[in-house]
């Protein structure tokens, strides 16, 4: 596994510098809340951005195998990463602390916002901005979906390469439903990786 | 506990669901949509576009929209009782996964399967953008800030959030 996939950052007055020591409970908590309130249209987006590449508590390689398993169990698969990660770092408080944070803040919003909607009921104003969020937030997405794939591309790993090929090419543009897909992709994925792994041992 | 009581049936409702949302909360959506209008009339067909709506433009994870759906059937009790339903028993599942799975001296099975996975997981985000870009990018207009955002983001370090701020100008606008 490579030391440091992420490339170098220097985001200038947003952290002070890469922390060494595990994060506390309460760091755990503000940074999920930070990333949970920046998080419009998702938070894998700002999950990255703040775990991978300003905190440097994960690689990209093994946020990419984080993810990859809290997407694969059923469930929000970012409210999972919160605790996986969160009780990676401090145990099941820190699970609880990143949970925590990442669902209270946005709950109260979401909340107040549902109380004015009982109020007023029109959403029209809102809707068009949405319209523009959606856009960009779909943007967004794309740019970090390929920062999840550079370090695949840098091992230039070609059976990873095609497999996550064959699957975008499945599920998105020929509309295969998911479970069939699956049920074929992650047997020959594990198989794949399996025989590379006992030829390189060999 | 009373089977009639609202916050319960919003708790089985909701952990029950969650069991079965592999994928993400997006792929639950349909599902949230059949029990919330169709199954127990709790919200009307407007309501709950609406309260999709409302889960998207707010921060934090899609899977928000049961918060709206718990508020509209027995207020704020209602909103926690199903959030957490829909949250938290599968964030323990994801919990006691990861743990078996990164014991110390075990077979290399653990590891080469989550090695394994991650491939098929990019494959899966790269296809619901292409998904999503295809049902939210209608207009040529749309398609094009989309593609400057990507664009953009993938090789600057500009916060993200000046993006999300610019297209929500540009849809407030009557632009996109």
């Amino acid at each position: 596994m490579s030391p440091n996939s992420a490339p170098a950052v220097q985001d200038s007055g947003q952290e002070p510098d890469p922390v060494t020591a595990p994060p506390g409970l309460a760091a755990l908590f503000l940074a999920f809340a930070r990333m949970s309130l920046a998080g419009f249209g998702g938070v894998l987006v700002f999950a990255w951005r703040a775990i991978v590449e300003q905190h440097r508590w994960m690689t990209a390689d093994e946020f990419n195998e984080t993810f990859a398993l809290c997407h694969f169990l059923p469930g929000p698969n970012i409210v999972n990463l919160s605790m996986v990660f969160g009780a990676r770092l401090r145990g099941i408080a820190g699970g609880v602390a990143a949970f925590a944070g990442l669902l209270l803040p946005p709950t109260l919003i979401v909340t107040v916002l549902a109380i004015i909607y009982a109020q007023f009921g029109e959403l029209e104003l809102l809707r068009r901005s949405l319209a523009g969020i959606s856009c960009a937030a779909v943007g967004l997405l794309i740019a970090v979906v390929f920062r999840m794939m550079t370090p695949l591309f840098k091992r230039m790993d070609a059976v990873a390469l095609t497999l996550m090929l064959g699957v975008f090419a499945a599920i998105g543009v020929f509309r295969l439903p998911l479970q069939a897909v699956l049920l074929v992709a992650i047997p020959v994925s594990i198989g794949a990786t399996y025989f590379l792994r006992r030829k390189v041992a060999a | 506990m009373n089977a009639e009581n609202p916050i319960w049936v919003l708790i089985s409702t909701f952990g029950l669901m969650s069991l079965f949302a592999v994928g993400g909360a997006a792929a639950a959506v349909p599902e949230m949509h059949r029990i919330a209008v169709e199954v127990h009339h709790w919200m009307t067909e407007k309501q709950f576009t609406d309260a999709y709506a409302i889960a998207q433009l707010s921060p934090g994870p899609n899977v928000l929209i049961v918060t709206l759906i718990g508020y509209a059937v027995a207020g704020i009790p209602g909103a926690m009782a199903a959030t957490l339903a829909m949250c938290l028993p599968t964030a323990l599942l994801a919990y006691y996964v990861s743990r078996l799975l990164n014991r110390p001296n075990q077979s290399r099975w653990p590891g080469l399967i989550q090695t394994a996975l991650v491939p098929l997981s990019i494959g899966l985000m790269a296809a619901s953008a292409l998904v999503l870009a295809q049902s939210t990018d209608r207009t040529i207009i749309a398609v094009l800030l989309t593609a400057m955002v990507a664009v953009i983001a993938s090789v600057s370090r500009i916060n993200p959030l000046w993006l999300l701020l610019a297209g929500g100008l540009l849809g407030f606008a009557g632009i996109v």
